[in-house]
């Protein structure tokens, strides 16, 4: 495969970007910031499917395009199946010697928000990661609906308010943890699957690049941070990405072979989650004095998850 | 108005998979497929975007600029060419070529500022103003060095 050069930002920059601006993503979203990333990542033919969701709206506003390569949209839940079939065709295709360019090198990527990869889509993602086949599967984590108005997904953390998870007198927010989606991919016995973020230009990179160079299914989940339902201000979107990884709120590691687990990034300090917390609106609430346990329960559960990482690290199982 | 949707369709040559009607949006029934360019598109991945052949379908050939209250200004002189604008402006705006950070596409820059705030240069080498002021005022603006506070 023609991986492209991420020594340095100014190599990465010489690269042509594939992904076109005046798409309809909020000012400031990182979802784009990622997928732009992933197509710099490689000079190979790229054969995208998305999920419904802000990404998916805002890129094929008809009759608009921004994807300088083959894209597909068919419903909320199976940008993994469709692309399952995409890859399955080529590889036949490729056996019998029919395709137009038989030494074409290809690369098969399926993008999903939370919602659709947690929640709506999660058995059909199961299925073709499952399947085996050969493609990169790219959660855009903002951790709600964002498209539809700001739902909980169940990658919602605890204590978040969202429309559907509302914050009150009677409530904290959302009352359930995130759910563990890399480790459930891991599970799958996939050959890579990673956490990663986009303020880590290149760690993104490189994981993005061991995805592509790897056969057979991979998963990766990535932070994207949703100026609007976060409520934050959409010049903050990389400080806050640098707050969600400085807090291991957002933990950057990779997984190879369902045990070989490698962290990422570690911050030289790390920081009180309450900096992250205080940061975005969706959180303003657990700043009253009788939501503190909230705060301490979000800590806690950081504390031990990185505790757990750091020995699955050493212990190589 | 059907009319009216038919001639924009028929404008920009949009057809209905599998047959030749033309059709507005709220009509298609079985899909949509869109051509990003003009022809061969093969080479795209080696190819600028002012060397390419965009098709009228390609959103690079829209505008958000209407989007926009303030604008990113680009001062030359201070510039490193660190790319950090350009990895992560969210509306590939920033206008790179051969390691060189040129300047802002205005037709795309939705006019966020994470350039600005990604700038590491004393002072910025990006900075917002009003979407009305012209490139001398702005520079003849500019702010000096700022001395580290301890
Ligand atoms: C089967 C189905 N259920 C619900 C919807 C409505 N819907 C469209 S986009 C969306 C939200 C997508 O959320 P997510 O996957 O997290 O992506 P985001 O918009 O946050 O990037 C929903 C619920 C749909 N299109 N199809
Ligand atoms: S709602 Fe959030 S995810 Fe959706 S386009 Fe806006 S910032 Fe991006
Ligand atoms: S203001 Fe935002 S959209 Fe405009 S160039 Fe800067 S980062 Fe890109
Ligand atoms: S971030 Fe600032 S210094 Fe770096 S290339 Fe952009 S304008 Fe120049
Ligand atoms: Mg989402």
């Amino acid at each position: 495969m023609a991986i492209t050069s991420i020594k340095n930002l100014k190599e990465f920059s010489t690269n042509n970007d594939r992904f076109e601006g005046a798409h309809t993503l909020c000012p400031g979203c990182a979802h784009s910031m990622i997928v732009r990333e992933l197509m710099n990542c490689t000079d190979d033919n790229l054969v995208i499917a998305s999920n419904t969701g802000c990404l998916e709206v805002s890129t094929a506003v008809y009759p608009f395009t921004s994807w300088d390569t083959s894209w597909i949209h068919i419903g909320f839940e199976n940008a993994a199946t469709a692309v399952s079939g995409a890859e399955a065709m080529f590889k036949a295709r490729k056996k019998k010697g029919t395709l137009k360019d038989n030494d074409a090198s290809v690369k098969f990527v399926a993008f999903g928000g939370d919602g659709s990869t947690y929640d709506i889509g999660f058995q059909w993602l199961s299925g073709a990661m499952e399947r085996g086949h050969d493609f990169t599967y790219i959660c855009l984590d903002n951790e709600n609906y964002a498209n539809t108005g700001g739902q909980r997904s169940s990658a919602t953390p605890i204590g978040a308010h969202t429309s559907t998870a509302q914050a009150g007198t009677h409530s904290y927010g959302k009352k359930q943890k995130k759910k563990d989606i890399v480790a459930i991919m891991a599970a799958h016995d996939a050959p890579y699957v990673a956490q990663l973020a986009p303020n880590k230009w290149k760690s993104m990179a490189k994981g993005f690049q061991k995805a592509l160079e790897t056969e057979g299914p991979c998963f990766i989940n990535t932070v994207s941070p949703c100026c609007t339902e976060w409520k934050f201000d959409p010049k903050d979107t990389i400080n806050i990405t640098d707050l969600a990884t400085d807090t291991l709120m957002f933990p950057i590691y990779e997984i190879i072979n369902g045990h070989e687990l490698n962290i990422l990034y570690r911050p030289k300090n790390v920081l009180p989650v309450e900096e992250y917390l205080a940061a975005q609106g969706r959180y303003k609430h657990l700043f009253k004095p009788e939501n503190k346990h909230v705060i301490e329960e979000i800590q806690k559960n950081i504390n031990e998850y990185w505790e757990m990482l750091q020995r699955r690290e050493e212990a190589r199982v | 108005m059907q009319d009216l949707k038919l001639k924009a369709a028929e404008k920009r040559g949009i057809h209905q998979l599998g047959g030749d009607e033309l059709v507005g949006w709220d009509e298609v029934t079985q899909g949509i497929i869109l051509t990003s360019f003009e022809g061969d598109a093969s080479d795209i991945v080696h190819k600028k975007a002012e060397e390419r052949n965009y098709s009228d379908f390609n959103s690079y050939t829209a505008t958000v600029a209407s989007w926009r209250v303030k604008k990113p200004v680009f001062n030359i002189d201070v510039c490193i060419d660190c790319q950090n604008c350009w990895v992560w402006c969210p509306d590939t705006s920033i206008i790179s070529r051969d390691k060189q950070m040129l300047g802002i596409d205005y037709d795309h820059c939705k006019g966020c500022e994470v350039c600005v705030e990604v700038c590491p240069t004393n002072p910025k080498s990006l900075l917002m103003f009003g979407e009305q002021e012209d490139l001398e005022t702005a520079l003849s603006q500019w702010p000096e060095k700022k001395k580290k506070e301890k």
